[in-house]
């Protein structure tokens, strides 16, 4: 008898953890509707546990929203309308993916004004050693 | 004689910006409420000790309110309770409780044990009502305007301070807009 590999134990305990949040006694209609189910509480904040999401939290809060977003989902509620649902409640801060307003246009932008700075610093460097290159150049002729 | 100076700034920006960090991040449990400034949410919930009568949000129009939300599985609250037990002594404010996902017989040996300073409590047995009060922690408190409109939220235990500094302010300057 061989003992089980470790990566077995690994995965058994990994498969475990994922397996948790499928327990609930949710029938879903069709198998689109538990994908769209999955999606939107992976992208809903529990704010109780707030580093968590509704999918992964066992708090009894995340549990009534996922109550909620099932119930909602039943009666052919678009994912935006579900989204405002608890936006109106529980403020942006449920929504993992901040929506781009006048808050948050810094957070948006942030990235491409770094990338702007970059790339004029960079020129700005390239400038400076080809002046350097050629001023040295001319200096030195023989080399 | 910039680019040795450049490391520097862009270090001292790096630490003010840890340090605002560190200071939004005190806050950072408290969320904002969108429910500040609109209707109270509707609700027509029954009373703790008269489950045969139920209480809409349109039955507490006229005059300002608190709704508190607690729970007897909810340690803040028992430190909490002492403080709600002094402002309804001092019966400067209605106050409601919304005992939430909580079993009222529960909720009955609480109030036996520590003593009952709500002018009425409703029952929010599944939390629906605590869900579009966009409750998350207990307890929560929010003062509800006569015209119905929610002025102001705390989350966590109330403090004398708060009461003091905050909500009954807010209440005198509803009385005397009347």
């Amino acid at each position: 008898m061989k003992a089980p590999s470790p990566f077995f134990a690994l995965a058994l305990i990994f498969y475990m953890t994922v397996s948790v949040s499928a327990q609930e006694p949710l029938v879903f209609e069709n198998q689109q509707q538990q994908d769209r189910f999955d999606d939107l509480t992976r992208e809903l904040r529990c704010l109780v546990c707030q580093n968590q999401n509704l999918s992964d939290s066992d708090a009894p809060l995340a549990h009534d929203l996922r109550r909620e977003v099932f119930e909602m989902l039943q009666t052919g509620q678009s994912n935006d309308q579900i989204k405002l649902f608890l936006v109106e409640r529980y403020g942006d801060f449920v929504l993992y993916r901040p929506p781009v307003q006048t808050n948050t246009y810094l957070l948006w932008l942030a990235p491409l004004i770094l990338l702007l700075g970059g790339a004029l610093a960079l020129r700005a460097s390239i400038k400076k050693r080809a002046a350097l290159l050629t001023s040295s150049e001319n200096e030195n002729p023989d080399d | 004689m910039s680019s040795r100076i450049a490391p520097l700034l862009i270090f001292i920006l790096l630490i003010a910006l840890l340090l605002v960090g560190l200071n939004i991040s005190d806050n950072k449990t408290l969320i904002p409420s969108p429910l500040i400034g609109k209707q109270v949410p509707a609700f027509d919930l029954p009373v703790l000790n008269n489950p045969g009568q139920n209480l809409s949000w349109e039955s507490f129009l006229g005059k300002p309110y608190l709704v508190n939300f607690w729970a007897s599985w909810c340690p803040t609250c028992r430190v909490e309770h002492p403080v709600i037990t002094e402002l309804a002594r001092r019966r400067a404010i209605h106050i409601v409780g919304l005992n939430f996902r909580d079993l009222p017989a529960d909720a009955n040996a609480w109030l036996d044990q520590f003593g009952d300073p709500y002018d009425v409590n409703l029952v929010d047995a599944d939390g629906r009502v605590s869900i579009d009060f966009g409750v998350y922690a207990a307890p929560e408190t929010f003062l509800v305007d006569p015209s119905g409109i929610i002025v102001f939220k705390h989350i966590g235990a109330l403090t004398p301070a708060i009461i003091d500094n905050e909500i009954l302010p807010l209440v005198m300057a509803m009385e005397t807009g009347k």
